[in-house]
C-alpha cells in the first residue's frame, strides 16, 4: 500500500489517509479498513470505540504506521488490534 | 499524498467559512474547492504541462494552486518584475503552460510557444462556472511535483527548484494543527506568490481554517489599514517592509492593532535596530524569525515571542545576541553545521548550514542537491552556538577568501555600520594580485551625515577586527541595490566595485 492511499472504515464514518505502513492490518472500530466502503456496515467493536478526530495523526508504539484521520467516526484505529495513538503536533508560532 | 487534501478538509470541516478576503471579496472553503474542482477541468481540458501564474496575488493563486494539484500539474508561478527577456526564457522552460495573468504581456514576449493564456478574472470566473462532470472524478494521487518555484538568482541563472506533494505535506502537517484557528482569525498576506512564503502562506492557514486577508502589493499604509479593517491577527513580512511601515508609525500613521497577536518574519536579515523598534512599537505583538528556503518548503528554524522579549529584557550579551540569530530549529528536522570537507563542526564553529527532514526536498530540475544520507546543503554559512541557536553569517557563495583566510562580509559589515556617519554598507570580494581575493566596501552615507573618510572605515574595522578584514577599496554611493524581498544583490555590488 502507498503513502496517499485512503482507506474508509467498515463500521463507522470514519476515514484516514496513509502516511507510513508496514503491511500488517489497518483496523477501525475492531474491523479491517479497505480503500472501498463495504455494501453493509459491520458493527463496532466496544473494545475500539473511542473515536476518531479530524486532523489528528495516529501512529503505533515504533512509529512505523502513521495515519492522518480526514473523517471522523465513532470507531478507534489499531493494527493487528493494538491500538493506535494520537501524535501531537508540536505546537509552534505561525511562521508563515 | 496531494496538497489538494488540505483544502478538501478545511472544507469538509468548515465549508461557510470565510478563506479568503482580496479585493474587497470573500470566498469561502467551499467556494474555493468548487473552483478548484472547475479549474481541475480547465488545465485537463487545455492538456498543459504547467500552470504559471503572471501576476500578483488573488483568488487565483489558490484556484491555480490547488486546480494544478487536483490536475497533476506542476503549479509554477513567475516573478513579474523580471524584465521581459528574463521572463520570456522562464516561459520557454514550462511550455505548454496554461498561464494566468498578463494576457497582453505572455502574447507579446512568448506568443510562438503554445501557452494557454488567461486573464486572472476570466480564469476565476471560468473555474467557478465549471462542474465536474460526474461525481467521482479521478484526481491526481500526488506522487509527484506540486510546485515548481525559480529561485531568484541573486548568484547566477535562476534555477527550477521543485517541491513535492511529500514535501509540502510533510512541512503542514508537521507544524500546523488541523483546523487549530479561531473563525476570527485572519492572516495578512502580503508576499508574491512566486516566493516560497506565498505559497506555504496559503497552504498553512488553509490547513489551519484560518481566514487569509490578501494585500496583492505593499504599501505600508494599505497595510496599516487593511490590518486594521480585517481585524488581523497574523502576518508575515519580510524586513524591508517591517521596516517602512515602522517608518509609517513612527511618523504619526495611526492604526488600531489591538487585534495583531502575531508578526513572523523571514527572507533576509533584518536589522537589529529595526526588530528593537519593533519590538517597543508594538509590546503585545509576539514576534517570529523563520528561517527557511524554497528548497525545504519553507521555515526549518524559528525564534519565538517569548525568546524575542526574553533576548531583549536581558543584560547578557550572549542572551541579548540571540535577537539576531535564526532561533531553533523545528523539531521534525535536523540542521548540522558542517566545513568544506564535510565534517561535522562543534559549537560556535562557522561552516555551512545542513538540513535534513521530509520537508527538504533539495531537489532542482535538473538534479538533486541532496547527499547519499539526504542532506541538503543549504549554502547558507552559519553557526549554532553551544545552546542549539543558529545565527547565520551570510551566503556560502559570498565569503571573502583572503590569502586563505575565510571572511564573512557579514561580520565585517555589522562593523562598519556601528559607524554613525554609515546608513548602509556591504562588503564584497574583489580581485587581488596579491592575495587572490580581497575585501571592497560599498557605503551608503546616513541621511544628514557627510560621508565617513576612508581611513577612518578602515581604522575601525582594524580596531575591531583583524588586519586582513580591512577594506581594500571603499567605495560611497546612494543606496545598495535589493531585489523586491529585501535580498541585498551582492553580485550587482561586486560589479560596481570592479568599474
Amino acid at each position: 500500500m502507498k503513502p496517499g492511499t485512503r482507506l474508509k472504515s467498515a463500521v463507522c464514518d470514519t476515514e484516514v489517509m496513509v502516511i507510513r505502513t508496514a503491511g500488517r492490518t489497518i483496523e477501525c472500530g475492531g474491523a479491517p479498513m479497505a480503500e472501498a466502503k463495504p455494501a453493509e456496515a459491520g458493527t463496532l467493536s466496544p473494545d475500539h470505540s473511542n473515536g476518531t478526530l479530524m486532523g489528528k495523526r495516529y501512529v503505533d508504539a515504533d512509529n512505523t504506521y502513521e495515519l492522518l484521520c480526514v473523517k471522523p467516526g465513532k470507531g478507534s484505529l489499531s493494527v493487528d488490534g493494538v491500538a493506535l495513538v494520537t501524535k501531537d503536533a508540536k505546537p509552534l508560532p505561525a511562521s508563515d | 499524498m496531494n496538497i489538494a487534501l488540505l483544502l478538501e478538509m478545511a472544507a469538509d470541516a468548515a465549508p461557510d467559512r470565510v478563506a479568503l478576503v482580496c479585493d474587497g471579496k470573500r470566498w469561502t472553503y467551499a467556494d474555493l474547492l468548487a473552483a478548484a474542482r472547475g479549474a481541475f477541468e480547465i488545465i485537463q481540458e487545455s492538456g498543459v504541462e504547467y500552470v504559471a501564474l503572471l501576476d500578483e496575488s488573488s483568488e487565483a493563486s489558490m484556484i491555480g494552486l490547488f486546480g494544478a494539484a487536483l490536475a497533476g500539474v506542476p503549479y509554477c508561478p513567475l516573478n513579474y518584475r523580471l524584465a521581459d527577456e528574463d521572463l520570456a526564457a522562464l516561459l520557454e522552460r514550462i511550455a505548454p503552460a496554461l498561464v494566468v495573468g498578463d494576457e497582453e504581456r505572455v502574447e507579446r514576449i512568448a506568443g510562438d510557444q503554445g501557452h494557454t493564456v488567461y486573464s486572472r478574472e476570466l480564469f476565476a470566473l471560468k473555474a467557478q462556472e465549471t462542474w465536474p462532470e460526474g461525481d467521482d472524478r479521478e484526481y491526481d494521487p500526488g506522487e509527484g511535483i506540486a510546485v515548481q518555484l525559480f529561485t531568484s538568482g541573486t548568484t547566477a541563472a535562476p534555477k527550477a527548484a521543485i517541491l513535492r506533494h511529500s514535501n509540502l505535506l510533510g512541512y503542514i502537517l508537521g507544524t500546523v494543527e488541523f483546523a487549530a484557528a479561531d473563525e476570527a482569525d485572519a492572516a495578512l498576506v502580503v508576499v508574491p506568490p512566486y516566493h516560497i512564503a506565498g505559497i506555504s502562506a496559503l497552504l498553512s492557514s488553509t490547513y489551519a481554517n484560518r481566514r487569509i486577508v490578501m494585500l496583492p502589493s505593499f504599501e505600508p499604509e494599505a497595510w496599516l489599514k487593511l490590518a486594521e479593517a480585517e481585524k488581523v491577527t497574523n502576518a508575515f513580512v519580510v524586513p524591508t517592509m517591517l521596516s517602512r511601515i515602522i517608518e509609517k508609525m513612527t511618523g504619526g500613521v495611526t492604526a488600531d492593532l489591538s487585534s495583531l497577536r502575531a508578526i513572523a518574519y523571514g527572507g533576509g536579515k533584518m536589522p537589529r535596530e529595526i526588530i528593537e523598534k519593533a519590538l517597543s512599537l508594538m509590546p503585545e505583538t509576539g514576534f517570529t524569525n523563520s528561517y527557511g528556503l524554497t528548497e525545504t518548503s519553507s521555515t526549518i528554524a524559528l525564534l519565538g515571542p517569548d525568546e524575542h522579549r526574553a533576548a531583549i529584557a536581558s543584560d547578557d550579551p550572549k542572551v541579548r545576541a540571540r535577537l539576531t540569530s535564526l532561533g531553533m530549529p523545528l523539531p521534525t528536522v535536523e540542521i548540522e553545521i558542517r566545513d568544506e570537507d564535510g565534517k561535522v563542526l562543534g559549537p560556535n564553529e562557522p561552516g555551512e548550514i545542513y538540513v535534513r527532514g521530509e520537508q527538504v526536498s533539495g531537489e532542482y530540475k535538473e538534479r538533486s542537491a541532496l547527499d547519499a544520507e539526504g542532506w541538503f546543503p543549504t549554502r547558507d554559512a552559519g553557526f549554532m552556538d553551544e545552546d542549539g541557536y543558529l545565527f547565520l553569517s551570510g551566503r556560502a557563495d559570498d565569503v571573502i577568501v583572503r590569502g586563505g583566510e575565510n571572511m564573512s562580509p557579514g561580520e565585517i559589515e555589522d562593523v562598519v555600520l556601528t559607524h554613525p556617519a554609515v546608513g548602509d554598507a556591504c562588503a564584497v570580494a574583489i580581485p587581488s594580485v596579491e592575495w587572490g581575493e580581497a575585501v571592497g566596501m560599498a557605503i551608503v552615507p546616513r541621511d544628514g551625515h557627510d560621508a565617513p573618510a576612508e581611513d577612518e572605515i578602515k581604522e575601525l574595522v582594524r580596531s575591531r577586527l583583524r588586519s586582513s578584514r580591512v577594506p581594500e577599496k571603499v567605495i560611497y554611493v546612494d543606496e545598495l541595490p535589493y531585489n523586491e524581498m529585501g535580498k541585498l544583490l551582492r553580485r550587482k555590488v561586486k560589479d560596481i566595485l570592479a568599474d
